[in-house]
């Protein structure tokens, strides 16, 4: 116990000295923690609220309809089909347009009863089910048009009072809501070029009424389609229900089963998701490249602690644990922070899940998420942490109290190169050929970066064309830009903090070197530039590799996965790659010039 | 020469402009160097002062050979001019055996040779020692006065700073410090000439 205790208050103290270096463990840990908990929030997101709203509403196995009333008697044939245990309706089906804040939409207006039905009965979230005067709108719907309990809508120009805000499993929720009025629908964005049929109904929305003001609104009964909920005796023969009974799509009497329904509604949050865990994962490996250079460059510096800790009968076990115990710490608090920051922030990621039981605003965070989260954080921590954290607990304790730098590796072709070089380049060249795994994990850091930017730039270029081609409708548009943005921002953050952590560390670890070949007649500027230079190339390499093979694979990989068709990708253009390499080469000599200019002045006589 | 502390090697450290000093001026073969440029005082480094240090400061990763070219390289001298110029001076100091060994596979005293083989590969104004023969057995260090002996005769200049009088004793002549000033100005007649290991207490 009395070990734990001293293992613990070692770690803690020295995490306390060296904060900065702390701080950005934290971030690099935080970053990958947190894209993992979003990709799983919505992963979660894509299929519980879905199955939740269904056992909360009655939710249909089958959803049929007719599109005049001359059919009712085919609704009412299969209402007793084999197979099929209850059902609700037909309940007739109108569309409508609806004015609420100034805005104009499209809406289809279901007329239901006051009592509960037997199959689909709508779980209201806020205020109450429908009564005559009063409407009730599904929850995406409201939340889009920004309309509550409470408010006052127009429906074709007659105004209702919303009673209450509802969901239901028997259509996606807005704006992929199953089109149900004979008029037919449009979700995707409308060509330039082409104009709305007349009477075509575009991103309804989804509202209930009472049968009697759903009669009252139609001009006649030729403008009412209807509608019946099935429950069948086994949900999974749902499509062979369908299959048997005609229920085909374009046929006389359309119907849809609850498979189908559950792949739309969730179909942007399972893009969403797939966009976030590949990104947690490439996030991981960067974290991995910044601890392993943190991690590195923090037991160099306490080379001389680790040697006292075993100067006074610490075993190579309980330095190897001070050392783990301080990264797991770390790991720990970002597996928490990350939870919490990805929890928060994936309703901004989820719009479409409002429409669903447990999904509208708040994101929940699951045991397995809680556990993997967790686990992927202390993993990470512990992969960069193992090799550095055993091999200074078995370094020779003399050698550990003389404070005795790591002894440089020898790379002698690249160091017969460099004799042949300008001296920045020579310089340069020896310091990476010092510490080859630094440049493996700069090199890796970058074409993980690049890879992640050349599928960015696909996708970006894929949502751009989507007003035209309508696999995704405007909003879907926007939500998956969301994704992207927060793909972007932390992906560039953290390979910037990669850059800048890796400049350090080799300005640090080379303050020897650097000291000595100005004490030779080195001027400061050529240090400067050699340690720049030293981050530039392995970036450069990096960047070209990110691009190909890297980013190719990357984006081979997600199509797999997501089952998309690359073909209809638009690759980036030789250009865009060529700007991207260059662009990455001189970020990365903006970033490094910082550091490599401090590490290039430094004091020589301190040093030596 | 002086105890410890009392400024021998920040002396040798403006010297060489490795260091600016605070107040006064410093002078090298008639110019002043206190108020030029960090770039124009590594030039001065490449070509007229050199230094060679207690503790050796090789490169670990570079073999004897490279780590003498090493000056001459960054004095922008072709690669062949500074490989054929180390390989000389190794001749000269007796490590021609040695060329291709790392610095962890040489003595103390053959790690000081090559460091000051590195020392005169731009040949230079004026070598500026300190402490050469602070981390050195007897030996070696007798080793290493033999060849400071030889560069003298040759006509180098060279400035050691030691706080060891029987090494002292050695020049020609001799500054002593204390507090960070000069105390006292001695001119040897006897200096690197004459039996050198008896002079210094190292042999009998």
């Amino acid at each position: 116990m009395g070990r734990i205790v001293l293992v613990i208050r070692l770690a803690l103290r020295d995490l306390r000295r060296r904060r900065t270096e702390a701080a950005l463990l934290l971030i690099a840990v935080l970053a990958s923690t947190t894209t993992l908990t979003l990709g799983l929030v919505l992963r979660d997101a894509a299929s519980d609220p879905y199955q939740s709203t269904r056992a909360a509403t009655k939710g249909p196995d089958v959803v049929a309809g007719v599109s005049q009333a001359d059919d009712l008697a085919e609704l009412g044939k299969l209402a007793i089909a084999s197979g099929v245990t209850e059902h609700s309706g037909p309940y007739p089906v109108i569309a409508a347009k609806l004015e609420a804040s100034g805005r104009t939409s499209d809406v289809q207006v279901e007329g239901r009863d006051a009592a509960d039905a037997a199959v689909d009965q709508p779980e209201v979230t806020q205020g109450s089910w429908v009564g005559d005067g009063g409407v009730v709108l599904e929850a995406a719907f409201a939340d889009s048009l920004d309309v509550g309990v409470g408010d006052s809508v127009a429906l074709d120009g007659r105004s209702f009072k919303v009673v209450g805000v509802a969901v239901t499993a028997a259509m996606p929720p807005y704006p992929g809501a199953s089109c149900i009025v004979s008029a037919g629908c449009i979700n995707g964005a409308i060509p330039d070029d082409r104009n709305l049929p007349a009477g075509l109904l575009y991103k309804p929305g989804l509202a209930w009424l009472t049968q009697a003001d759903v009669l009252s609104l139609a001009m006649d009964r030729s403008a009412l389609s209807y509608v019946m909920n099935l429950k069948l005796a086994d949900p999974d023969e749902a499509q062979a229900f369908v299959d048997r009974n005609g229920g085909h799509y374009g046929g006389a009497m359309p119907m849809q089963t609850w498979e189908s329904i559950l792949a739309d509604a969730t179909d942007l949050a399972r893009d969403s998701q797939i966009l976030l865990l590949i990104g947690a994962w490439l996030l991981g490996l960067l974290a991995v490249a910044s601890l392993s250079v943190l991690v590195g460059g923090r037991i160099a510096d306490q080379t001389r602690r680790i040697g006292l800790l075993k100067a006074v009968g610490g075993t190579p076990g309980l330095v190897a644990a001070v050392l783990l115990a301080e990264y797991l710490l770390v790991a720990v608090v970002a597996a928490a922070a990350g939870l919490t920051i990805g929890a928060l922030t994936a309703p901004l990621l989820t719009e479409s899940s409002a429409g669903l039981v447990g999904g509208a605003g708040t994101a929940s965070l699951t045991w397995s998420t809680i556990g993997l989260v967790t686990a992927v954080a202390l993993g990470v921590a512990v992969v960069a942490t193992a090799v550095p954290a055993v091999r200074a607990a078995r370094s020779s304790t003399v050698s550990a109290l003389a404070d005795a730098a790591r002894p440089p590796r020898r790379t002698g072709w690249l160091i017969s190169l460099s004799a042949r070089l300008p001296v920045p380049l020579l310089l340069a060249l020896r310091v990476a050929a010092r510490r080859p795994r630094r440049v493996v994990l700069g090199v890796v850091s970058i074409a993980v970066t690049v890879s992640g930017i050349y599928v960015l730039l696909v996708l970006n270029a894929f949502l751009g064309e989507q007003p035209g081609t309508g696999a995704y409708t405007e909003d879907q548009v926007a939500v998956l830009r969301r994704v992207l943005l927060v793909w972007t921002v932390i992906l560039l953050s953290l390979a910037a903090v990669n850059a800048i952590v890796i400049t350090w560390a080799t300005a640090l670890d080379n303050r020897y070197a650097s000291a000595l070949a100005r004490a030779l007649g080195a001027t400061p500027q050529e240090v400067t530039v050699a340690l720049a230079t030293a981050q530039v190339l392995p970036a450069f390499l990096g960047a070209v590799l990110g691009v190909f093979p890297g980013g190719f694979l990357l984006f081979a990989a997600i199509n797999t996965i997501t089952g998309g068709d690359g073909d209809k990708a638009t690759l980036p253009a030789p250009w865009q790659l060529v700007a991207l390499v260059l662009a990455t080469v001189l970020v990365v000599a903006a970033l490094t010039s910082v550091p490599a200019h401090l590490g290039g002045r430094r004091p020589v006589t301190a040093t030596l | 020469m002086g105890p410890s502390g009392c400024g021998k090697s920040t002396l040798l450290h403006l010297l060489g402009g490795l260091d600016r000093p605070s107040a006064g001026e410093v002078s090298l073969n008639g110019r002043r160097t206190d108020n030029i440029s960090e770039k124009a005082l590594a030039r001065m480094r490449r070509t007229e002062v050199s230094y060679v240090f207690q503790s050796f400061h090789l490169m670990e990763e570079l073999t004897a050979v490279e780590n003498v070219e090493l000056a001459a390289l960054l004095a922008g001298r072709s690669p062949r001019v500074a490989r054929r110029r180390a390989e000389e001076l190794l001749d000269q100091l007796g490590l021609s055996g040695r060329a291709r060994f790392l610095p962890s596979a040489l003595s103390g005293g053959q790690r000081q040779r090559v460091a000051v083989a590195r020392a005169l590969s731009n040949e230079p104004l004026v070598v500026l020692a300190d402490e050469p023969t602070g981390n050195l057995d007897s030996a070696a260090t007798l080793d290493v006065l033999q060849l400071f002996k030889d560069l003298h005769e040759s006509g180098q200049t060279l400035v050691i700073v030691t706080h060891d009088a029987r090494i002292a004793a050695t020049a020609d002549r001799k500054f002593s410090m204390r507090d960070g000033a000069f105390v006292d100005e001695a001119r040897l007649t006897g200096g690197t000439t004459g039996q050198l290991g008896a002079l210094v207490g190292l042999e009998d």
